[in-house]
């Protein structure tokens, strides 16, 4: 009995907790959209939100992850962008996240070998939606492109991950 | 870091560099020609040694603005909402393409054994 209680509270507890990654994540999303960082690959971003997601994977797990994910993804496509924009992140952060999320339970890769798999992942799958919707092969040329920044932006957010992971985790669990 | 994440990120970029290896073999060849395509279908191609400066229609009245200057193919203009297309660097390589991902529009350079090779097929 409490042990139900304690699940019960734990959920509790951690639902405003999820509130405001899945706010820090719009808001990185939205500083995604003004950077005028552009791959010469429509649609792709630098994946700045990934932040938030591999802390969440971290701290509570994969199905905490994909909730803020997905409500992150539908809520920025509703405010800053158009449907194929949607589509993409759609792709890029399931796709990114089912990777990190298996590498993961492997245990033998560290928060930053993760990320970068998140990261490469990431822009692959958006790449292949691009595809589909312009019915050109030969943007799989820029495939190179793409996963040397994912490898980059990886890096930096799974360094970011490791440095803030056991910070936030000693704020929540008091 | 453990091993296995420098391992991963060794074998990653390792792919990476034989697809660039493939990419960079492949691009090579100047270009003579482009295509544009909306929605997957070829409309219209004109060849680079040709100024041109044309207006192209996309799907849901996506108009983008095509100009060719000194052999070399730009997206000057267009009505879509991220104006991706329109910072795409100036392409002039085989194999090259400029890409309006809203308007389904797609402009794609050719090397001109591949335009023979049409012009038999036609
Ligand atoms: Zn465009």
């Amino acid at each position: 009995m409490t042990q139900l209680l304690n699940r019960r509270n734990n959920l509790i507890n951690k639902i405003p907790y999820l509130g405001v990654f899945t706010a820090g994540a719009i808001i990185l999303s939205y500083i995604e959209t003004i950077i005028p960082f552009y791959f010469g690959i429509p649609g792709v971003k630098l994946g700045l939100t990934n932040i938030m997601i591999l802390i969440i994977l971290y701290l509570t797990g994969t199905k905490d992850a994909f909730l803020v994910s997905i409500v992150r993804i539908i809520l920025t496509g509703f405010l800053f962008t158009n449907f194929y924009s949607l589509l993409y992140s759609l792709a890029g952060g399931i796709v990114s996240l089912i990777v990190m999320s298996l590498l993961k339970r492997t245990n033998r890769f560290s928060i930053i070998g993760v990320s970068v798999a998140g990261g490469i992942f990431h822009n692959a799958a958006q790449i292949l939606i691009a595809i589909f919707v312009v019915e050109t092969a030969s943007i799989a040329y820029y495939l190179p492109i793409l996963i040397i920044s994912g490898v980059v932006t990886g890096m930096l957010i799974g360094i970011l991950g490791k440095i803030l992971v056991p910070r936030v985790r000693a704020v929540i669990v008091r | 870091m453990k091993k296995n994440d420098w391992i991963l990120i060794i074998t990653i970029l390792l792919i990476a560099a034989i697809f660039w290896l493939i990419h960079t073999k492949f691009l090579q060849d100047e270009g003579s020609y482009v295509t544009i395509s909306v929605d997957g279908k070829v409309i219209h191609q004109y060849s680079l040694e040709d100024d041109i400066d044309v207006e192209i229609k996309g799907v849901n009245e996506g108009i983008n603005r095509l100009v060719i200057k000194n052999g070399k193919a730009k997206m000057i203009d267009a009505n879509c909402p991220d104006k991706l297309c329109v910072h795409q660097k100036a392409i002039s390589k085989d194999k090259e393409t400029i890409v309006c991902l809203p308007n389904k529009v797609v402009i794609e350079v050719h090397a001109k054994e591949e335009q023979e090779y049409d012009a038999v097929v036609k």
